[in-house]
């Protein structure tokens, strides 16, 4: 068997690259799908422990993270298309319209 | 062999990964995204969670990233694959990103907690069937919530995507 240390160093892995695409990067799409991979590693912490312990609540917990990333990703992207209409730029240094 | 499949597809994730995150062009990164769910649902299943790792392909591979691949065809890309990659002055968040990772990975291999060998398993079959039990019966109330959000997510997005009306 897989011991559980190997499905976190992976889950550490993977969010440390997604930490790294999101705050390296300057394309906003880039960095959302920067944050998808994040919220996946935490996923992948949530399964192997509910795995190894024998309880349903990470899986659930895992259910409930991937809807309200479904539901974050929907408004980010529309945000995104309002401000590719009104701003013709995909950096998010040059989105700064809400800086006093 | 459960070993050789767990390396085999966390090696693909990790180099997908770094893909994601290395490639110019924003319709590449979306492959390699696509491509890295894929191997974190064969880890899903691996872990047995079958539920899991087909909702994972429906929602992020089917769901999210047609969403995404969508929208990087409405929106010009060409000037983000001629921008330069990475701007001078990062080397803080170099730093911070090494001692972020430097940390986790000491905390977890010098911690004797997460050092399970073996799951325990008390479960016989039938695991989907405990999942939704549990899910719809006491875990209800976040069930419902969840599905407010995602009402409320989906009206916000019809609304900022829309035009303004002149």
């Amino acid at each position: 068997m897989v011991p559980l240390w190997w499905y976190i160093v992976l889950g550490v892995v993977l969010f440390v690259i997604g930490a790294a695409g999101v705050l390296l990067r300057r394309n906003i799409l880039v960095v959302l799908m920067s944050l998808e991979l994040l919220l996946n590693s935490v996923n992948i912490n949530f399964i192997a422990f509910g795995h190894y312990y024998d309880d349903y609540r990470g899986q659930i917990f895992a259910i409930f993270v991937i809807a309200i990333t479904a539901a974050e990703v929907a408004v980010a992207l529309g945000i995104l298309v309002a401000l590719a209409r009104n701003k013709a730029t995909l950096k998010v240094d040059e989105v700064s319209m809400m800086k006093g | 062999m459960d070993q050789g499949f767990f390396l085999l597809f966390a090696s693909a994730s990790v180099v997908t990964a770094l893909t994601l995150v290395l490639a110019r062009n924003p319709v590449h990164s979306a492959l390699a995204l696509m491509a890295c769910f894929l191997q974190i649902s064969a880890i899903f299943v691996l872990l047995e969670a079958p539920l899991l790792a087909v909702i994972q392909i429906f929602v992020y591979v089917g769901a999210i990233m047609v969403l995404f691949l969508f929208v990087i065809m409405m929106i010009d890309v060409r000037e983000a694959v001629l921008q330069r990659f990475l701007p001078g002055s990062n080397l803080p968040v170099l730093v911070l990103l090494i001692v972020l990772g430097a940390e986790m990975l000491v905390l977890v291999l010098r911690s004797g907690r997460f050092s399970a060998a073996e799951p325990v398993t008390t479960r016989t079959g039938g695991e989907v069937r405990q999942l939704s039990t549990t899910l719809f019966a006491d875990y209800l109330l976040p069930f419902e919530v969840a599905s407010i959000i995602l009402l409320a997510a989906l009206v916000g997005a019809i609304v900022l995507a829309r035009k303004e009306p002149a």
